[in-house]
């Protein structure tokens, strides 16, 4: 019996959903933060009260969170290190004469 | 190999890396954290109620809107909160659970009653203030979802403390009547507005370990003279006066001397003595009972929509 009402309790509580707000015209979605919400519309009405109560917004994105997939932080080394090496991706990797414009 | 996680772990904190969610953190850590968060995340939800207690009773319309916004603000600290506990593994349910059952603490502050509307102006200066010295520091928390939570939190308390000011100024300056009820609410929120800080240094075991793990920035005691050492300046503005006759200048150690805290009360308000602690608990249980059916019948609603579309879809 108190199993069932675990269970059923535990079952109850509404799906989380990771927030993106869009602060202005031109921007980036970018994440708040979360919240739970019975569904996709309850939680941009939520994400509308609890993220931009004052005017952090013009767009809200809503994902649930069970969507997102994350890269392990044990692999940073193995995806991110190999970029290190690869100084000349970037344009000050160049020594070109001085007397060079528009470039 | 433990060993070696552990002293990772700890570089990273002492080079303030960010530990995030998926980060390996020692069980200690994550245990503490989920204590401090929840903790936290309940002070704001149970914090709603003494000043909730005087929405409908503002004197004017501006300072409803006001209460409101105020009140409205910290329902949303609570839920920045709660998300960021629910990162390191603790289900919202369960969270409710520990409030509800008595077993988790919030701040024994909001165990105190609301008697009169100087109280919301008390509130405002003393409670949010030491709210925000305890909270600044923790922008920086090591952990690094609290951390982005306190920092729209510290955004918004600004407004707090500076409308409850307002409200005492106001009063103050008012009729000998409305200076009266501004001194009493000084008086009686003056010393558990102190004890925000928590017990003494010498009586705070965690502290050291917390402030390795950089958890906490600052001693109970530190913060606590801070807000003292302000808000002896503070006051002389409002024309009011601490309830503190040991209050003095100590030229030596560059602060204020200030008297005896009555840890007794302390302890009785935390041990679930405190004036209203029975009665907010009993708010808090019937609200979420209450609002099951409305959890329920949202949940069949989006279930019977998903239902639906899929039929369509097929
Ligand atoms: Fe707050
Ligand atoms: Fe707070
Ligand atoms: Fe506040």
């Amino acid at each position: 019996m108190d199993q069932y009402e675990i269970n059923k309790t535990a079952s109850a509580e509404w799906p989380l959903w990771e927030i993106f707000i869009r602060s202005k015209q031109g921007l980036d979605h970018k994440h708040v933060g979360s919240l739970h919400a019975a569904d996709e519309q309850m939680a941009i009405e939520n994400a509308r009260d609890v993220y931009t109560r004052r005017m952090e917004g013009v767009s809200i994105w809503v994902v649930e969170s069970k969507f997102i997939h994350a890269s392990n932080p044990g692999d940073a080394a193995a995806l991110y290190d190999p970029a290190n090496d690869k100084a000349y991706r970037h344009p000050t990797f160049y020594n070109l004469p001085d007397e060079l414009k528009h470039m | 190999m433990e060993r070696n996680f552990e002293e990772v772990f700890q570089d990273k904190i002492d080079k303030e890396i960010k530990i995030e969610p998926k980060d390996w953190m020692p069980e200690k850590y994550r245990q503490t954290l989920i204590r401090q968060i929840s903790q936290h995340a309940h002070s704001e939800i149970v914090g709603m109620l003494p000043e909730g207690n005087w929405i409908t009773r503002a004197p004017n319309l501006r300072r409803k809107a006001i209460l409101l916004a105020k009140v409205q603000d910290e329902a949303g600290h609570g839920l920045y909160l709660y998300s960021a506990a629910e990162t390191l593994g603790i289900s919202r349910d369960e969270m409710y659970n520990q409030l509800h059952s008595g077993k988790a603490k919030y701040s024994s502050i909001f165990n105190y009653p609301t008697l009169t509307w100087a109280d919301m102006g008390a509130i405002g200066w003393l409670v949010d203030g030491a709210a925000i010295m305890n909270q600044v520091p923790l922008c920086r928390s090591s952990f690094g979802p609290y951390a982005r939570a306190m920092v729209r939190v510290c955004k918004e308390e600004s407004f707090h403390q500076r409308q409850g000011f307002e409200i005492l100024l106001t009063l103050s300056n008012g009729t000998e009547a409305q200076h009266r009820m501004a001194q009493d609410a000084l008086n009686r929120w003056w010393w558990p507005s102190v004890m925000m800080f928590g017990p003494k240094d010498d009586e705070s075991p965690n502290t050291i370990q917390s402030m390795r793990w950089k958890i906490k920035r600052f001693t109970n005691d530190e913060l606590r003279q801070k807000f003292i050492d302000i808000c002896t300046e503070q006051v002389k503005i409002l024309g009011l006066t601490i309830p503190d006759k040991d209050l003095k200048w100590n030229e030596v150690t560059g602060h204020y001397d200030f008297g005896t805290i009555d840890w007794d009360e302390f302890w009785q308000v935390v041990q679930g003595n405190g004036p209203c602690n029975k009665e907010r608990l009993e708010t808090r249980k019937k609200a979420w009972e209450e609002g099951a059916w409305v959890r329920e019948a949202a949940t069949a609603y989006a279930e019977k929509r998903k239902n639906r579309a899929a039929t369509k879809a097929a």
